[in-house]
């Protein structure tokens, strides 16, 4: 459904995307994780057709990504980093315009504003101007907006910074439900439990890179499904990964120092593979 | 469909906001017709009419141009920096030709509605200029011009401080040399010449001659026409760039 072969963008001497070569099938919870400035949302740019590559080419449902290129754009759903509210409509005036816009006719346009109002609960608050609205409802309309013309693809840029942990849970049923329902979701976020809990595949990115790509579960098979973490003799974290717990609790024994043996998270590899943490 | 789209939602905001827009609208003009009108014009006579007469159309034209300028690049000013949702056109599969009509036909009607406003107070206190239906061409078509313009110079600037560069060097100089306070005949021959090509002395001197009994100035709706296409057509290719 999406594809990227070797998509480069660059800005003067940076290169906030370096070759980049990715496949993403249809109706896969794709995770982009990474931290500021990995190149995560240039990434989206393009593929959204935002920004177009310095080199290398974007492909969505075998179509190149070009600019302006009306129907492709009927086929995605947006919801950037920053909030894209018109703060003079409300609630149901923001969902109308977007429906406008997509020419959606009256009566259709109607009946996917009540569900989509109902899918995100915002059905009492539906009047209320959208600057009135908390940052959890203020996303969760930016959802919904993106959702109107009932997109194959759905790009999220960091759907949940910024607001409080109810409200991120809040989005992640909703996203969980939208994957149900058989949506492509390619999310960026820096979160690593958000990745974790909702995407099928995961990339991890840094420096425009893509270095790994694969399940969750297999990521931190990969490492060692258990990580041994202790204070070394130069007063710095140690992480140790091993595949089984008693391998971990056999080093642990011979340490004089106070350790943790847990289960690895996404965390874990990516501190390894870029010896920096994501938060 | 894309020139209703915005229509409505401009139509939506007008409503919201109606007050502090009539204000907004009324309260310069105002003060040019105190300070100008009543304050140092009115022992003044030009071609045989009274100062008052003579700046009203020049008022109207004055406030038709920062009217639809200002409605227009606020809005989109807004849209585009502070509430980031016009990036949402670009990702929607909206005509770009039609929604950049649509913003402008916004910004105009917001013109003409407040050269109405003047119009009406100008009446109130007794100033009948004489008015037909060429008077409200003249007045459109100012307005769709500024408002291309207001269209073209928000898509161009990348932040709210940029905007004062357009009102500072083009609308400011304008709004004092056009002909609406006094009449550009007198002035040196390039002086002149150089005001005779900007669009608000051609609603000035249009809106004028309509107003104080004289024949229809076809040039200067031409002149106008021109300046609109042309700006409309700079704001389409600005808001392409965007996307």
């Amino acid at each position: 459904m999406i594809k990227l072969e070797g998509v480069t963008k660059q800005y003067g001497n940076l290169k906030a995307v370096d070759n980049l070569d990715l496949q993403i099938s249809a109706g896969v919870f794709f995770g982009l994780l990474g931290p500021n400035g990995a190149g995560k949302t240039t990434l989206i740019r393009m593929l959204i057709g935002l920004a177009k590559p310095s080199s290398g080419k974007v492909y969505i449902g075998n179509m190149e990504v070009e600019r302006n290129n009306n129907k492709q754009k009927s086929m995605i759903g947006i919801v950037p980093q920053h909030t894209n509210l018109d703060k003079e409509l409300t609630v149901r005036e923001n969902l109308i315009f977007c429906g406008k816009l997509h020419r959606i006719p009256p009566e259709e346009r109607k009946k996917r504003i009540d569900k989509l109002l109902d899918f995100i609960d915002l059905k009492e608050g539906e009047h209320r101007l959208s600057q009135k609205l908390s940052g959890g409802m203020q996303r969760k309309l930016m959802i919904a907006k993106a959702l109107i013309n009932d997109p194959e693809i759905l790009f999220l840029d960091e759907p949940t910074v910024g607001i409080d942990l109810n409200a991120r849970r809040n989005i992640w049923d909703i996203l969980k439900a939208m994957k149900d329902r058989g949506k492509t979701i390619i999310m960026t976020t820096h979160y690593i439990e958000e990745a974790e809990y909702l995407c099928d595949r995961v990339a991890l990115m840094n420096e425009g890179k893509i270095f790994f790509c694969d399940t969750p579960e297999n990521l931190r098979k990969q490492l060692g499904n258990y990580t041994l973490e202790y204070f070394n003799q130069d007063k710095k974290t140690e992480y140790l990964y091993y595949k089984a717990i008693e391998e971990a609790k056999d080093f642990a024994a011979g340490l004089d120092t106070d350790f943790t043996i847990r289960e690895t998270t996404l965390e874990d590899v990516f501190y390894n593979f870029t010896n920096r943490k994501v938060m | 469909m894309e020139i209703c789209t915005v229509l409505w939602r401009e139509f939506i905001f007008f409503r919201r906001r109606l007050l502090q827009i009539t204000t907004a609208a009324v309260i310069s003009p105002l003060l040019y017709f105190v300070a100008f009108g009543w304050g140092l014009g009115q022992d003044v006579s030009i071609n045989g009419h009274s100062y008052m007469y003579f700046i009203i159309p020049g008022i109207i034209a004055l406030t038709t141009m920062n009217t639809s300028y200002n409605a227009v690049t606020i809005r989109i000013n807004i849209a585009k920096i502070h509430e980031k949702s016009f990036e949402y056109y670009l990702t929607s599969p909206v005509n770009m030709y039609l929604l950049t009509l649509g913003q402008v036909l916004a910004g105009s009607l917001r013109g003409l509605y407040a050269a109405f406003l003047i119009t009406a107070v100008s009446y109130l206190i007794g100033v009948q200029i004489k008015i037909n239906l060429f008077f409200v061409v003249i007045c459109l078509l100012n307005s769709l011009a500024f408002s291309a313009f207001g269209y073209f110079a928000a898509m161009v600037i990348d932040s709210h401080y940029d905007m004062n560069r357009f009102t500072t060097y083009i609308m400011t100089p304008m709004t004092f040399l056009c002909g609406t306070f006094f009449s550009p005949e007198h002035l040196p021959g390039p002086v002149k010449f150089i005001i005779n090509l900007l669009p608000l002395t051609h609603a000035s001197v249009g809106l004028r001659a309509i107003a104080l009994g004289g024949t229809a100035e076809m040039f200067s709706a031409a002149v106008l026409l021109f300046y609109f296409l042309l700006f409309y057509a700079l704001g389409v290719r600005a808001s392409f760039r965007e996307m």
